[in-house]
């Protein structure tokens, strides 16, 4: 056999490819820029405004912890009831939904299909809807995030509960045993775990988005967020927003532990 | 048969365990006053949803520039030039927080995880809030908003991967004599690059979300006329707006997932 030099060809040698997908990326970058308006000069010459907001926010307002700390405990209640009343309304969809349970192809697909046009809206979209559908306060923010963990918890589950051994499963159908003593007995233990875990996954993102939600009057903190930046009172914004990242690490770090133990 | 035991000290824990469970969410319930709901609640819900299936076709396009189309277009560029600028930022920030040497004490990565989660702890509305106080309302603060507030998790992302990449590349070139720079450029980079890009992919989803909400607060997009639109009650506005939304991030959503599966 003749050794040969490894031939390139054109395409990967001049690397077209990576060139032509640079180019397309750069044309959309410039177009981009012209339609959002882009102005670098604006934003060098205003960079000094940044500055002094952050100089402000040096120097918290730390009295002011004590007047915020009601609505804070109530932005943890909303995401925990959110969370809550999501996560029961998602379990009979999640069993609908999962392959193995429902051997009807048509019905899962159009749960599936409700499940992932709910996922489509962010949470705050839904707050602005929700609010001029029930009003303002906090009940608004419990429904927005139990809406959300609704799409998302259902998602999860069915991911979970598609990946069960089947076994004990068809033992039990074999016996003649009901659906429902079925997903009790031989499917509840088997993703008992993995569901407090994902149901703890959502609590923290719903922790997080709960901060916001009251900027639209859905509830919690976000109003004194709202008030306090628009009345440039930045020392006492700098207060909300170390709280809201106190609270947000505590309850991180608490929904870690419980997942570590769970597993 | 044999019944398994269970010691009283763990008959105890699961008690406490019940019983905090129990305390959490009565006080979780004693905290949201339960006001009622709305009396026109139903009536705005059935016109939201009669403006889904009746949506005002003429507002789609007209050329105006303030039509759904071009809305949607706009906020497509807000998260798209966000998640450029910060793909480039979160390079050198991630490179600076991973965690290369098995060493206990690391205050390299130390600080740059530190700037990472400071970044994460500010929340994206009010990143934009300060934007719009520093370039004025428009698409542009939604595009630093953006850019910076992704820059907290795609610097984490990225330097997870770096942290978890195959090294023997890397330790070829240092073995032929290669300088640092030549180990980036020919080592470093390529092992990574299609873990980065399918990173910045996946933020680009996200960012979209997040560029149609901040419109509500005033940074551009397709969030200012439905805000607009709910502010006036033209429902059936809204139900072609939110159809808008949803239309466009499935079809995002799926081009980005069948890109990053063709990525690795």
């Amino acid at each position: 056999m003749k050794p040969e030099v490894p031939q390139q060809s054109f395409v990967s040698r001049f690397h077209v490819v990576g060139i032509a997908i640079t180019l397309v990326i750069l044309i959309l970058m410039y177009y981009s820029a012209i339609i959002t308006g882009v102005d670098v000069n604006a934003f060098f010459e205003n960079a000094d405004q940044f500055g002094v907001v952050l100089g402000q926010m040096k120097h918290p307002d730390w009295p002011y912890l004590t007047k915020i700390t009601g609505t804070l405990a109530q932005t943890l209640q909303m995401a925990i009831l959110g969370t809550t009343i999501g996560t029961i309304f998602a379990l009979p969809f999640s069993f609908l939904a999962a392959r193995n349970i429902v051997k009807n192809p048509v019905g899962r697909w159009l749960i599936r299909l409700i499940l992932s046009l709910i996922r489509t809206l962010p949470t705050l979209l839904l707050a602005a809807l929700f609010v001029a559908v029930f009003g303002i306060g906090p009940m608004t923010g419990v429904i927005t995030l139990a809406f959300f963990s609704f799409g998302m918890i259902a998602k999860l589950f069915y991911d979970i509960i598609e990946t069960i051994d089947m076994g004990p499963v068809r033992a039990l159908r074999a016996t003649g045993a009901t659906m429902l003593q079925t997903i009790r007995v031989a499917i509840i233990p088997q993703i008992a775990g993995q569901f407090m875990s994902d149901f703890m996954y959502t609590l923290e993102i719903n922790v997080r988005s709960s901060t916001v939600l009251g900027y639209l009057g859905a509830g919690g903190i976000g109003l004194y967020l709202q008030q306090t930046l628009d009345q440039f009172d930045y020392p006492r914004t700098a207060v909300i927003i170390l709280a809201i990242f106190a609270v947000v690490l505590v309850i991180d770090a608490i929904s870690n532990y419980v997942r570590k133990r769970l597993q | 048969m044999n019944k398994i035991k269970t010691t009283a000290f763990e008959r105890l824990k699961w008690l406490i365990v019940a019983a905090l469970i129990i305390i959490i969410y009565i006080w979780s319930i004693n905290g949201i006053p339960f006001t009622g709901i709305q009396k026109s609640a139903s009536s705005v819900s059935t016109a939201i949803f009669k403006g889904i299936i009746h949506p005002e076709w003429s507002y789609v396009y007209n050329g105006s520039g303030e039509d759904l189309v071009s809305q949607l277009v706009i906020t497509l560029a807000i998260a798209f030039l966000g998640t450029i600028i910060s793909a480039f930022l979160s390079v050198p920030l991630a490179f600076l927080a991973a965690q290369t040497t098995k060493n206990f004490f690391h205050p390299r990565s130390t600080i740059g995880k530190v700037i990472l989660t400071a970044i994460r702890a500010f929340p994206e509305v009010v990143l934009a809030i300060l934007f719009i106080k520093m370039v004025g309302p428009g698409s542009f603060a939604g595009v630093l908003a953006i850019g910076v507030h992704s820059v907290g998790m795609l610097g984490k992302l990225f330097s997870e991967a770096i942290e978890e990449m195959d090294r023997s590349a890397e330790t070829a070139i240092i073995a032929a004599g290669g300088t640092k720079i030549q180990t980036f450029r020919i080592a470093t980079l390529p092992t990574i690059l299609p873990a980065l890009m399918s990173y910045t992919l996946y933020r680009f989803e996200i960012s979209v979300r997040s560029a149609s909400i901040l419109g509500l607060v005033g940074a551009g997009g397709i969030g200012t006329p439905m805000m607009f639109a709910l502010q006036t009650r033209d429902w059936s506005k809204t139900g072609i707006i939110l159809l808008g939304i949803v239309v466009m991030v499935i079809v995002i959503d799926t081009c980005s997932s069948a890109i990053r599966k063709r990525l690795g």
